[in-house]
């Protein structure tokens, strides 16, 4: 429950608020910047929500803007922080970007928003979808007066009635992103699979949708086994709010009645014991006050058939290195140093092969020795399509509407990377003069 | 958004008059697109003719202008009854606009919010169920005392509108009335309307009722207004499965504060509930979480409990991928959670390795709950990582992971000898605090195993040179101290510190008295001059009371009894032990109940915030109102407004003042603020604690020194 909303500049000026409970005076903002502050310079990280003379501060960063709720109760902090990410997104899909500029020009539309999500402090509807069906920015254009949409109210509350679509069809996307946490010695701390499927809708009516996956609980308890491929073990699974979480919890039957066009249906968690797709190994040598060298080996540890795309490898190389000299196998490499490192390219990335890269910078001669080097990770990214590293499969999308049509249920499989780190080995130093 | 119809209004007026007007609209569209220009001199009056133009269009746009003005802080209440009088129109946005203005506004002139009313009265009746929810929904935000009486007929009517729409927007309004005044809405039968709601068809409606029924709860002084009994149950528990993610966790809310009768119920409760695990929004699966937490309490099945706490642990660790701010929240539970149940996540310490880009705040808190998980089948692991985390750029994160393995050490004796070895290698990278953390925590390991590492003393003292802050230096002076027969060049050590006594900081002064006695104690020739000039030092010329006093004390007790002496300051001393349970248990009871609220943030009861006096929440709420009286007695036009209201509707004001007597109970008498009994509970704790913690601040040692000093004496 937040007595009050602000939107703020990085300075800490308060662009636009609505005050929902009147019970905290609305300067109360003005002290916001300056806590935060205070906490920097003590050396603590400020937290996201944190407790001053009574009131109570909640906020998230978006961009170059602070959105905070303010309150004097023992409020939920978890419902505050994630209504000011909803409050974000639903204000980047209305304006496609979120930032001082298009919070000023679009302060009506804003007002008129933080009325209809937020009521006495209360979330209420939070669908941008439903919103725009009632809130719109040419409102005063329209003809007939706008009406809440039933679906605000509704059992159904993310799906408007009487849709029409000349081809009835659905899209399912099945997205897996890989987190992998591997230390400096090569040893894989973490790998871990965020998978999505995100759904587009393009249905008739109010259809009843089933969903069929190779879920390995959902075979075991029914005592079925699947008829092709393995099952997969799903360690934890998160529904859409379509989903009807008591049908998936006594028989792992995915049923829903979808929202209209794009939506993401589900997202799932496994941890797996697979070899990293990518594989990074650096050696790095240094020479103090003249140069440093990387040598990067990488390998694609997946089936031959499968081809990553778009393979990007990040390599952090000191800040103030210098006269960069690449050779590679294959791909280009350049150096970015707004981000201190080097960056190669790889259009193609096939199964099973393996690359090499060097790469030579200057170092300056002088040294600020008080300066501590940043140890940033390794990062890549890559895209492989048509695959999935689970081996998550759709078995089946049922469709059932009233009226009886038939639609086509696509699928696309993909597999990329997610928060995918590898720790740089600490770097071979050869401080002796080396002869020329 | 001005579109080009705006010739369309004028096209009635007389050809000359409407090129005039032309002329003037075709300047306010260059000028129009931005609302925020700066203010000119008479804005307010330009403003005032334009909300009074006969021009729909014009009067829109000024309206705009105002709320602008409003936006950026600027004052603008001085147009009230101007503004008051768009507030009858067809057009949506401009009403809400007025609407917006109202509640702003209403506070600063509450004499002539009355007027409002007759039209606010008309939306609710009107055909547009949007309409018709926006006027109360409004109308319960002007916190005009005023206003309130005239809130309730169209409340009685909202609340029972056949548009689900309007329930749900009128069940919030029962809240707002109340706050407003308790009376009036239990008198009006509002509050039991509410109660009936529960039972309503759309679980949107139910959600609200909900919602409102437990905030009026809260505030009420009885504690009697929600209380679920067995229908209700069955509807919560049926809604719960159909309403919003807002309205899941109103429920879940809802649920628990539901004592169970028995562990037959719960764990049925239990069942419905542990579905909205899967549920996408973090908050819905933490208010789960709390549901089940604390209906745990009354399951006697343990194969039940059992299964709940295999199944709490995936959601616990998706909660992890979502939002940084949303992360910190959680990981703060995930902390209180553990501290009950350490089982559930007892194979789950990888997902808590910190990863680069995670924001400081994130990081220490995993690092906090690695320690809880931290046993000997892990420790290889989390060493190597904390390791890692030492060799960071984040000060104040290297120096919390250096304690992390302190605290390791002290907790898994089996693997004392490995993090000695992982804080000799960091103290061996000579960064300065590194280095300095790392002797602060060996200290602690001494405490806790004495005499089994002596080996680094000599490590230690080499970087001596180094130490520059207090606890360090304090530090190391004990381990020369406790340890002054094996090092050699001890007295020599001492002797450097007692050169730079005066510029000392007291905790190293006080463990310099104490480390010179201890040192004399244990090589009587050759310290004796040093115990001298400390005693010297420290009585004649310090003027810190705890340092005079406790060399005085050495004084006598080593001039009249020195084997007395030596029994009570060179005594052995208990080890310490890592207190695992850093929360009083029944502090963490109450923090459980309190899951995913500020105080399971803060690790608080909630009164130690929330508190009373000057930051209390009644004097916060009183700060607001007088800010707003503040504002309507700075509104220097408000004098002359007074002269327009007049002519501006034909409302009948003798009666206001009547209304007024009998609303002036506000609000905020009846929160009364019960007061904590855990705190009491926490000091109880505390005396009942015989058991010395560690803490890592040194001070503590002094203290605890001294106490065991004296037990050992009596």
């Amino acid at each position: 429950m937040a007595s009050a909303v602000f939107v703020l500049d990085l300075k800490g000026k308060v662009l636009i608020s609505r005050n929902y409970r009147g019970d905290i005076p609305m300067s109360a903002a003005e002290k916001f910047m300056p806590l935060v502050l205070e906490a920097e310079e003590e050396q603590q990280a400020p937290t996201p929500c944190f407790t001053h003379e009574g009131i109570n501060y909640l906020y998230i960063r978006h961009n170059n803007l602070y959105l905070l709720a303010i309150t004097k109760k023992n409020s939920n902090a978890t419902t505050i922080l994630l209504f000011l990410h909803k409050l974000a997104e639903v204000f980047t899909e209305y304006f496609k970007e979120l930032e001082e500029e298009s919070i000023r020009d679009n302060f009506v539309i804003i007002y008129e928003l933080l009325d209809e999500m937020m009521d006495f402090g209360y979330p209420q509807t939070t669908e941008t979808k439903i919103l725009q069906e009632y809130i719109t920015q040419e409102s005063h254009k329209l003809e007939i007066q706008v009406r809440p949409p039933m679906a605000v109210t509704n059992a159904v509350s993310w799906r408007s009635e009487g849709i029409k679509y000349r081809k009835n069809e659905v899209f399912l996307d099945v997205i897996e992103s890989v987190n992998l946490l591997v230390n400096a010695n090569g040893n894989v701390l973490r790998s871990e699979i965020l998978g999505i499927i995100k759904m587009k809708c393009y249905l008739s009516g109010m259809p009843e949708l089933r969903l069929g996956l190779n879920d390995k609980v959902m075979f075991e308890s029914t005592g079925r086994s699947p008829s092709r491929g393995k099952a997969i073990e799903m360690e934890d699974v998160k529904f859409h709010q379509c989903v009807r979480l008591s049908r998936f919890e006594n028989d792992r039957t995915i049923s829903f009645i979808p929202p209209d066009g794009e939506f993401e249906l589900m997202s799932y968690r496994l941890n797996t014991q697979v070899k990293p797709l990518i594989w990074v190994e650096a050696i790095v040598e240094s020479y103090a006050g003249s140069r440093i060298e990387y040598m990067i080996k990488a390998k694609a540890q997946f089936k031959r058939r499968s081809t990553a795309n778009n393979v990007e490898i990040y390599v952090p190389v000191p800040d103030d290195a210098d006269t960069p000299k690449f050779r590679s196998s294959i791909g280009s490499v350049h150096y970015a140093p707004e981000r201190s490192c080097l960056v190669w390219k790889i259009k193609q990335f096939q199964g099973g092969k393996e690359f090499l890269m060097r790469a030579h910078f200057g170092l300056p001669s002088v040294k600020n020795v008080d300066d501590p080097d940043k140890k940033p990770p390794i990062g890549v990214k890559f895209e492989i399509p048509y695959f999935t590293t689970s081996g998550i499969q759709v078995r089946y999308l049922k469709i059932v509407e009233k009226s009886g049509y038939q639609a086509l249920p696509w699928v696309r499989y993909i597999t990329q990377n997610g928060d995918y780190q590898l720790r740089l080995p600490e770097s071979i130093k050869n401080n002796k003069m080396t002869p020329i | 958004m001005m579109n080009s119809d705006s010739s369309l209004s004028i096209k009635d007026s007389t050809y000359a008059v409407s090129t005039v007007v032309k002329s003037i609209m075709t300047d306010f569209r260059i000028s129009r697109p931005n609302f925020f220009s700066t203010p000119k001199k008479g804005e307010n009056y330009e403003l005032r003719a334009d909300l009074n133009s006969e021009y729909r269009d014009r009067r829109k746009d000024a309206i705009k202008k105002v709320i602008a003005n409003m936006t950026v802080g600027k004052d603008v209440s001085g147009l009230f009854p101007d503004v008051l009088k768009n507030m009858q129109t067809d057009d949506l946005e401009q009403k809400k606009l007025v609407y917006l203005y109202l509640m702003n506004y209403a506070k600063t002139q509450p004499e002539l919010v009355i007027l409002a009313v007759n039209t606010f009265v008309k939306d609710t009746d009107d055909s547009n169920p949007l309409i018709r929810a926006l006027a109360i929904r409004t109308m319960g935000c002007i916190r005009v005392e005023k206003i309130i009486d005239y809130l309730c007929e169209p409340l009685r009517k909202c609340l029972r509108d056949e548009n689900p729409y309007v329930r749900k927007t009128a069940a919030i309004c029962v809240a707002k009335l109340y706050d407003l005044s308790p009376n009036l809405a239990i008198d009006n039968g509002f509050v039991s309307t509410l109660q009936d709601m529960v039972s309503d068809a759309n679980p949107m409606v139910v959600a609200n009722a909900v919602t409102a029924l437990a905030e009026i709860n809260e505030s009420s002084s009885t504690k009697d207004i929600f209380i679920i009994n067995a229908p209700t149950l069955t509807k919560l528990l049926v809604a719960l499965n159909e309403c919003t993610e807002w309205g899941r966790i109103a429920i879940l809310a809802a649920l628990a504060e539901y004592k169970p009768a028995d562990s037959k119920e719960a764990e049925h409760i239990v069942e419905r509930v542990v579905p909205q695990f899967q549920h996408v929004n973090g908050s819905v699966v933490l208010s789960a979480i709390k549901v089940i937490m604390i209906y745990m309490r009354a399951i006697k099945n343990e194969e039940a409990i059992r299964q709940l706490v295999r199944k709490m642990a995936p959601p616990l660790v998706t909660l992890l991928a979502s939002a940084p701010e949303v992360q910190y929240v959680a990981l703060r539970n995930i902390n209180i959670i553990l501290q009950k149940r350490p089982e559930i996540l007892a194979n789950e310490m990888r997902v808590f390795f910190c990863k680069y880009n995670d924001p400081p705040y994130v990081k220490i808190e995993k690092l906090e709950i690695m320690i809880k998980l931290a046993n000997e089948r892990n420790i290889d692991q989390l060493l190597s990582e904390l390791k890692e985390y030492a060799s960071e750029v984040d000060v104040d994160f290297v120096r919390k992971s250096v304690r992390a393995i302190g605290q390791c050490a002290i907790k898994i004796s089996e693997a004392s000898e490995r993090c000695v070895n992982v804080l000799l290698d960091l103290i061996n990278t000579k960064v300065n605090y590194v280095v300095q953390e790392a002797i602060v925590v060996i200290k602690d390991i001494f405490r806790k195993y004495p005499h089994k590492y002596e080996g680094i003393i000599p490590t230690l003292c080499q970087n001596l040179d180094a130490l520059d802050e207090p606890e360090a230096k304090a530090s190391l002076i004990w381990i020369i101290g406790e340890y002054a027969e094996r090092i050699e060049n001890a007295d020599e050590l001492i002797l450097t510190f007692l050169d730079t006594f005066h510029d000392e900081n007291f905790q190293v002064q006080l463990q310099l008295v104490t480390a010179s006695v201890k040192l004399f104690l244990k090589k009587p020739q050759s310290a004796q001059n040093i115990v001298q000039r400390s005693l010297q030092i420290a009585t004649t010329e310090c003027d810190n009371p705890d340092i005079r006093d406790r060399a005085y004390i050495y004084w006598r007790l080593l001039s009249t009894d020195p084997q007395a002496a030596k029994a009570v300051v060179l005594s052995d001393k208990p080890p310490i032990s890592v207190q695992s349970n850093a929360i009083s248990s029944s502090l963490l009871e109450e923090l459980i109940s309190n899951i995913s609220t500020l105080a399971s943030v803060y690790h608080k009861p909630p009164e130690t915030f929330l508190g009373r006096g000057r930051f209390g929440a009644d004097a916060v709420q009183r700060r607001a109102i007088e800010e707003q009286e503040e504002a309507s007695r700075e509104s220097p036009i408000q004098a002359q407004t007074k002269t327009n209201i007049e002519n501006l509707l034909d409302l009948d004001f003798s009666d206001t003042n009547t209304v007024n007597s009998t609303t002036s109970s506000l609000p905020s008498s009846s929160k009364s603020i019960t007061q904590p009994t855990a705190n009491v509970d926490d000091l109880l704790d505390l005396f009942n604690d015989n058991t010395i913690t560690s803490t890592q601040s040194s001070s503590n040692i002094q203290n605890n020194s001294v106490s065991n000093d004296l037990v050992n004496l009596f």
